[in-house]
């Protein structure tokens, strides 16, 4: 065990390593839905502690890595317009569109700004009355409440050259679409702690009733992730199928009621296309026809958008747990960091940004191989 | 930008009828909106996205995660220069009108560091 030594507690995670392999009689397969999550797996070197009868699957949660290749090329042709000044996370900066990405708008001339929050966007917005201030609106439950809220921010302080351009997305049904799917072979979910924060608990019993699939939440520290993968062992192994808590230090049942409140004012609930995977009913956001007057896409009629998706990019397969980073062709060869060829080797919390960073290039193990969808 | 970071909150105040706080990420100091989470008060950890506060969090929960993101290099990416990042991974040069941003040193607030 050469990486026990760097978790924050050592005896504990050996402690739960041991349970973990004294539960486990027979393969499961467990995907952990958060980028972040992934992110610690590897960086602590999870995966290759465990037995070898667990095998975990990375799974779609990480918002940048999903965002609609469409999205980005709107996001593009937006930040290119001289009266625009467009503001952005920082981890977008490098996302393929189907030709370029916000840094080479940026270096050619593109008014491209990045913000920490979506309220300096706001505040730009003020600051600036003669330009056109766009703030791109990605990301998963966590991140729409304070998007909405800028939004609705905007509306009340009569803010009217501020937009967003909205792609938020919902983990519930990216894991009902996972587990519809006929390839799939997830056996339990480790569900993203964060989402949980703002969203609660109350949208899983629904999922793990119908699926018969154990859901337990999660939080992003080694430990955290040990007692989750515990836990779902524990009820694979006993053959249960219901929502845990694994997270109660920041995980209410409830959620945020006025982060939920917000997003229910703002937001409608609409389908969205996810990068790599495709249409998913019911698994967006867009602002509410009362805050139209707010959409990027309608105040600047990005239509007609033609996208050209890269064509040996397998980052779908890597999204959905088909694939692992390192059974693409051109995973550290033509795709790497400096040349990215998907989304999910651009931010560090997609799998294959990941696996790179931490030189997780060796081949897959028969199991795996073997597994493989 | 998925994860959230622990902060503790060093002053509140209302600005344009909002709830607004100081708060210190192991040294960085950034600006925060408290609305979805009113009972916060000074001295506080609260779990902070993009901005804002979205869930109380204990203080040994927040230091332990806070030591966390800083060896898996998250602070970095949520407080870093995010330019510098992007030309380095392009092996460009940085776009013209970007500037560093200010270092912890002059962002931070003596009295709220660790």
């Amino acid at each position: 065990m050469k990486y026990l030594d760097e978790f924050s507690d050592p005896v504990l995670a050996r402690r739960l390593f041991d349970e973990i392999r004294a539960l486990t009689t027979q393969p499961w397969s467990l995907m952990e839905v958060c980028g972040g999550q992934t992110h610690s797996i590897i960086r602590h070197g999870i995966d290759q502690l465990l037995p070898d009868e667990i095998q975990l699957i990375h799974g779609p949660g990480c918002p940048v890595c999903v965002t609609p290749l469409e999205t980005i090329d709107k996001a593009l042709e937006i930040a290119s317009r001289p009266e625009v000044v467009f503001c952005s996370f920082g981890d977008m900066l490098r996302v393929p569109g189907s030709g370029r990405d916000l840094f080479k708008v940026k270096s050619e001339g593109g008014d491209v700004r990045v913000v920490y929050s979506p309220l300096d966007a706001l505040r730009i917005a003020q600051d600036n009355p003669d330009r056109q201030v766009v703030f791109f609106g990605i990301g998963f439950e966590t991140t729409a409440p304070p998007n909405a809220m800028t939004v609705y921010q905007a509306k009340k302080l009569g803010i009217g050259n501020f937009s967003l351009l909205v792609s938020h997305v919902r983990v519930p049904p990216a894991i009902d679409a996972i587990m519809n799917s006929p390839d799939c072979r997830v056996q339990a979910f480790l569900a993203a702690g964060h989402v949980c924060t703002v969203m609660g608990t109350a949208e899983y019993p629904e999922l793990a009733e119908r699926h018969k699939v154990p859901i337990v939440v999660t939080g992003f520290e080694p430990l955290d992730i040990l007692e989750g993968i515990r836990r779902a062992v524990r009820q694979l192994e006993a053959g249960r199928h219901v929502v845990e808590n694994a997270y109660p230090r920041a995980v209410q049942p409830e959620g945020s009621p006025a982060a939920r409140a917000m997003l229910a004012d703002v937001f409608e609930v609409t389908d969205r296309a996810w990068r790599g995977i495709g249409m998913i009913p019911r698994s967006g956001w867009r602002l509410s026809p009362r805050y139209r007057d707010y959409d990027a896409e309608h105040r600047f009629s990005v239509t007609d958008i033609d996208t050209q998706e890269s064509t040996v990019c397998r980052s779908g397969e890597v999204l959905q747990g088909l694939i692992k980073p390192h059974e693409c062709a051109a995973f550290g060869k033509q795709c790497t960091p400096r040349n990215p060829l998907g989304a999910t080797m651009v931010s560090s919390e997609g799998a294959c940004a990941a696996y790179y960073l931490y030189r997780r290039l060796q081949v897959p193990t028969t199991q795996e191989a073997s597994s493989v969808g | 930008m998925c994860l959230a970071v622990p902060g503790r909150v060093l002053e509140i105040e209302e600005r344009d009828a909002t709830r607004m706080a100081k708060v210190d990420f192991g040294g960085v100091v950034k600006e925060v909106c408290l609305e979805y989470v009113p009972e916060m008060q000074v001295g506080d950890y609260a779990i902070v996205h993009v901005g804002f506060a979205l869930q109380r969090l204990d203080e040994e929960s927040a230091k332990q995660t806070l030591e966390l993101f800083e060896n898996l290099g998250v602070l970095e990416e949520e407080f870093g220069d995010a330019w510098a990042k992007a030309a380095r991974d392009a092996g460009a040069e940085r776009p013209a009108g970007t500037t560093p941003p200010q270092g912890p040193a002059q962002d931070a607030d003596e009295e709220g560091r660790p």
